[in-house]
């Protein structure tokens, strides 16, 4: 099946890539062929398979609730692009 | 270069009894790397300086009977995808070009206990995802036997660096069989353990549910030794299997008694190359010629392997790789330059009166978010992430990502069923060797399905085991893979050198 | 106003478990540390790094789940719930989507002051998720840089959705001090809202009941209420506001989007929020970094018997067993725990219902208030007031007195023997009373006459001087005695 140029526009926005127009076209295409590849999943019938969301199947892994180390704040902020003495910083995000 | 042609397991032995220094190798593997690595390109980072100091270190503390680790002295090359504390971590993305994690991966950390020395970061293709290593955001990576061809992705700078006898052992990662197929392009022994055998803590994600780490080496019994010392339990790690490492390399020289060989009708079909389906038969006929019983399988969902995996994986790496976003870490854009570009857009479109593109218009962060990741990451990765993101977005979710998880219990049936009969499953790792550098280039369908053969291990989460069976006409390596059923990486390995054993493909080493 | 409406709401609630760690990485979960002082890789999203559960968490969380009578699934997992913000660092929040660790539930609530019928409200279900960090907005500046603060970051929170079966604000508040009440019973989280452990969005629009047939309008969520009131006197602002827009525009469900409005405390209003051109589409998917959690039937069986008595069994304790009325063992239980322990010894030591619960929901509710302190660090102990309140029934503390009494306990920390000697309180027998009064009487003859004559209020003086001859005579039964002598003198 097809996608759309406006489909495509919404998944980029959705990823948070800004795509030039000549990316969007190509983009298009290369999804177009590659979903059309996997579309040969919709004649496998599953019908009562459970979906397998990990490779080995566990469960009940916890950890007990007990403080351990944080990083000092200048550790912490130490990859950030931006950051002043107590943060990270970003535009003003007010009325986003 | 003679001490380089030595397995790992022999320089380990001699680095025990002192007739080697860990320096002396060391100093090897840098001078090796200087000579050939300029042509090669398998690492990204060469730290002389901390290999020479780790190695010094061991040397002093094995003169003075003190204790060391298991792989004391030995080089190790490291995939640039695993954490290591303060040093630099780039998955090969211009996205992390200047991440210094605060922590060590548990593997490293590993590797650190164990005095490995850490000789420097391999290439690969940006965040693991790619064949070929050509999208690394940094520098292209060359097979060691023609430098015109891709030692295979993503782990390629991993098997170059063995291939090209820079380092004895590396560390590679593997999510659709990205340690497997550059090993088979490269003619080294690569494995992909069992699922949660070795942890992921450290390691960055590109497809969580199908990530693993493992060892690339030149030998079987190397591969065995450098996985022991990175496998076993990890508290930090929810996926970690709760069992300890076995010591592979104590067994790997066994061989296996009644071993059943499975091929899978499907992995000798159309599309395989003539050379390389002959390499696989005669691997069979050795096999068969160590008493093996050979048979013949069907594992029949293997063919929706790639479309499973190309739902899969994106899905997860879209989810995984949001975190870039230029707030916490790594790249940002420049935020005059971006604030511009939006006050333009903003007059075009008030000059125009175009209210419902005004009304569209990003947000100053939106626009900081799509920016940075539009100059982040290369395009393949930018692929993958818009394939996930419209796998899993509102309509089709149930059509694509669930049906693929559907699809994804069924492959795994079929190892299942397989395994009912067979103790191993053997066949081709590609269905042909290296390809030229570029000659994928543009059509990335092609090159999704170079993964034919490797993903299924990955889906269905057991070990698989890629080693040299043979050459081309033209000397490019081919490779046989191995699978065995979750957790039987002793019987992968054992089975592994039986075959290598009766042969001497491993011996060959690549003409530079 | 018209009120020809009938208001329909339902309630989110985020509660902050009360663990010390968050619930993925073990970084301290204390309120009030300096900005990013608690943070680690995992919690900051760093690349490479893993989740691993909280079992804490999920244990306070499946205790809340119980209590509030939901049902278990045998299995629950985690999503990923994906969208953009600055201060979720990796891009999604771990939430929990399709298979929530708790569904079907439901809370009930009655008002004491029996304004409306006891009902049961459903509870949709109670799913654990971890928290965002905080922006912290330069507001002056407007244009400025946002500071983002990752220390709450990664916090486990359980998200209670109430069906809409709140039908005023009234109720609603009232779910919430309910809800509140249980969550502290369970000691489940410390509840403060200000420190944002427990935060509340409603949903809210309005059914009418028209001639036509019956129409609702778009629903609403409301959002940024910082307390009890302020959700009250949100619902009642935004009922009316919506009546009032429907008349104007006559639109009904279905016919805009689900719009979100923000709380303005100081100028009583809502306000529409921006909405996000793509904010519904969440993408969520089994986040694979983590494994199912399977509960055992055991497991909820054992969780099931640690919970102890709820407010709703406890109120119907104190009614049944110590004859209480409905509103006394409200504000008993209401105050907590510890208090109704507190009442208990107080009864166990005095066996007097009634008189237990005056003392302690006026007395000793108020010294509490009047110190500001809590009842554990109250001076007297429930025996030390259950003795007291022997004294009094006994007469050896005469009840004129008993408040004096009270209050030097409550002053000193001393047991009520050490108060009256304190004091110089002691019991005033009847043979003594009757003597006290006899001199009285016959002391001041005009007195007796004027009260003879009818002058009933110069009894005072008698009453007076007998005070000031002995202050633990107890004035009425003075009043009583002498008018008795007076009016009868040879009995």
């Amino acid at each position: 099946m097809g996608i759309t140029r406006q489909e495509i526009e919404k998944v980029a926005l959705l990823a948070r890539l800004q795509l030039s127009d000549p990316e969007l076209d190509t983009m298009s295409n290369e999804l177009a062929q590659i979903v059309g590849y996997v579309d040969q999943l919709a004649e496998v019938n599953t019908e009562g398979i459970a979906p397998m969301a990990h490779a080995i199947e566990l469960e009940n892994v916890f950890e007990s609730d007990q403080v351990g180390e944080s990083l000092s704040r200048e550790r912490a902020l130490a990859n950030a692009p931006h950051h002043n003495s107590i943060g990270y910083l970003v535009p003003a995000v007010l009325g986003d | 270069m003679s001490i380089l042609q030595h397995t790992a397991r022999e320089l380990l032995g001699s680095l025990e009894s002192r007739e080697v220094s860990s320096v002396e190798l060391t100093q090897a593997c840098l001078d090796r790397i200087r000579e050939v690595d300029e042509r090669v390109g398998a690492f990204l980072r060469v730290n002389e300086d901390r290999a020479l100091a780790q190695a010094a270190d061991v040397d002093s503390r094995r003169a003075q009977r003190k204790p060391v680790g298991r792989l004391a002295g030995l080089p190790v090359a490291v995939k640039d995808v695993l954490c290591d504390r303060e040093e630099l971590t780039t998955c090969a993305s211009r996205m992390l070009a200047n991440f210094r994690p605060p922590y060590d991966s548990t593997v490293v950390a590993k590797l650190k206990s164990a005095d490995a020395v850490l000789l420097g970061r391999t290439n690969m293709d940006e965040f693991a995802m790619g064949g070929s290593t050509e999208n690394s955001a940094f520098q292209l990576t060359h097979n060691p036997w023609d430098l015109q061809c891709t030692p295979g992705g993503s782990s390629g700078g991993a098997a170059a660096a063995v291939a090209a006898a820079m380092a004895p052992l590396s560390i590679g990662t593997d999510t659709g069989g990205s340690i497997r197929q550059p090993a088979g392009l490269c003619g080294v022994v690569g494995m992909k353990p069992t699922y949660g055998r070795v942890s992921r803590y450290g390691l960055v994600a590109f497809a969580s549910s199908l990530d693993q780490v493992g060892p690339l080496a030149q030998t079987v019994g190397d591969a065995a030794l450098l996985l022991e010392t990175i496998a076993g339990h990890d508290a930090r790690d929810s996926t970690s299997l709760d069992l300890p490492a076995p010591r592979f390399s104590a067994t790997v020289d066994e061989p296996l008694q009644g071993l059943r060989i499975g091929w899978a009708r499907e992995h000798f079909a159309a599309g395989l190359d003539p050379e390389v389906e002959a390499a696989a038969r005669e691997a069979l006929a050795v096999y068969e010629s160590l008493g093996a019983n050979v048979r013949e399988i069907s594992l029949p969902h293997g063919k929706y392997g790639v479309a499973t995996y190309y739902v899969i994986a994106p899905s997860e790496a879209s989810s995984n790789l949001a975190r870039y976003d230029g707030v916490h870490f790594g790249y940002r854009t420049d935020e005059q330059a971006m604030l511009s570009e939006l006050a333009e857009e903003r007059r075009r479109l008030e000059s125009a009166k175009d209210q419902a593109g005004l009304q569209n218009l990003d947000t100053v962060l939106v626009r900081m978010y799509r920016r940075t990741r539009a100059e982040g990451f290369g395009p393949e990765v930018k692929r993958r992430i818009m394939l996930g993101t419209y796998a899993l977005s509102a309509g089709y979710y149930d059509a694509y990502y669930l049906k693929a998880l559907q699809v994804r219990r069924l492959i795994r049936q079929d190892f299942d069923r397989a395994f009912e009969q067979v103790d191993l499953i053997a066949g081709p790792i590609t269905a042909a060797p290296a390809f030229k550098l570029g000659e994928m280039a543009g059509d990335p369908l092609s090159m999704y399905l170079v993964d034919l053969y490797t993903v299924s291990a990955n889906l269905a989460g057991i070990p698989g085991l890629c080693l040299p069976c043979g050459r081309t006409k033209s000397g490019l390596p081919i490779g046989l893979q191995l699978q065995a059923p979750a957790l039987e990486e002793e019987r992968l390995f054992r089975g592994a050198r039986m075959y290598e054993r009766a042969t001497t493909w491993h011996l060959d080493r690549a003409p530079l | 106003m018209d009120q020809d409406f009938t208001t329909v709401i339902g309630l989110e609630v985020h509660v902050q478990l009360a663990t010390q760690s968050k619930l993925f990485c073990r970084c301290s979960t204390k309120f009030g540390a300096e900005p990013n002082t608690q943070t680690c890789p995992v919690c900051i999203g760093l690349p490479g790094t893993l989740p691993v559960m909280n079992r804490e968490a999920v244990q306070l969380a499946l205790k809340t789940a119980l209590a509030l009578e939901c049902e278990i699934p045998a299995r629950t997992k985690w999503d990923r719930k994906q969208y953009y913000y600055p201060d979720l660092p990796k891009g999604y929040q771990i939430s929990q989507y399709d298979l929530p660790l708790s569904q079907n539930g439901h809370l009930e609530i009655s008002d004491p002051k029996g304004h409306f019928e006891p009902k049961r409200v459903g509870i949709i279900r109670a799913h654990l998720e971890e928290d965002a960090g905080k922006s912290i907005h330069d507001e002056v500046a407007g244009k400025a840089d946002s500071v983002i603060d990752l220390n709450r970051t990664g916090t486990p929170l359980l998200e209670i959705v109430s069906a809409p079966d709140l039908r005023s604000s009234a109720e609603a508040h009232l779910f919430l001090k309910e809800l509140k009440l249980l969550l502290t019973y369970l000691g489940v989280s410390d509840c403060n809202m200000q420190e944002g452990s427990l935060r509340v969005d409603a949903n809210v629009n309005l059914h009418l009941d028209l001639p036509g047939g019956p129409v609702a309008t778009p629903i609403v969520e409301i959002k940024n209420m910082n307390s009890f009131r302020a959700v009250e006197r949100a619902l009642d602002y935004e009922a009316q506001r919506q009546f009032k827009e429907w008349r104007e525009t006559g639109r009904v469900l279905g016919q805009s989007p689900k719009q979100t409005r923000g709380w303005d405390d100081e100028a009583g209003v809502t306000r529409g929020q921006r909405s996000k051109e793509e904010s519904s589409d969440y993408r969520y998917f089994p986040d694979p970094d983590l494994v199912p959690v399977a509960f055992t039937g055991a497991e909820i069986t054992a969780v099931h018997g640690s919970l102890g008595e709820l407010p709703a069994a406890t109120r119907k304790r104190l009614e049944d067993q110590y004859g209480l009325s409905s509103y006394d063992a409200d504000v008993l239980v209401n105050q907590g725990p510890p208090l109704v322990s507190y009442f208990a010894a107080v009864v166990a030591g005095c066996g007097d219902g009634k008189a237990a619960s005056n003392w302690v929901t006026q007395d000793v509710l108020r010294a509490l208030k009047d110190r500001n302190i809590e009842i554990a660090q109250f001076p007297v102990s429930g025996s030390s007031l259950a003795e007291l309140v022997v004294r009094i029934k006994s007469g050896e503390l005469p009840s004129a007195r008993a408040r004096e009494a009270f209050q030097t306990m409550v002053d000193t920390g001393g047991d009520v023997a050490t108060a009256m000697s304190l004091l110089h309180i002691e019991g005033v027998d009847e043979s003594e009373l009757l003597s006290l009064c006899e001199r009285l009487v016959a002391a001041n003859p005009r007195i007796a006459a004027d009260v003879q004559n009818g002058k009933l209020q110069a009894l005072g003086a008698l009453v007076g001087q007998a005070k000031k001859s002995n202050p633990n005579v107890d004035p009425s039964r003075v009043r009583e005695i002498c008018l008795k002598l007076i009016n009868n003198p040879h009995p």
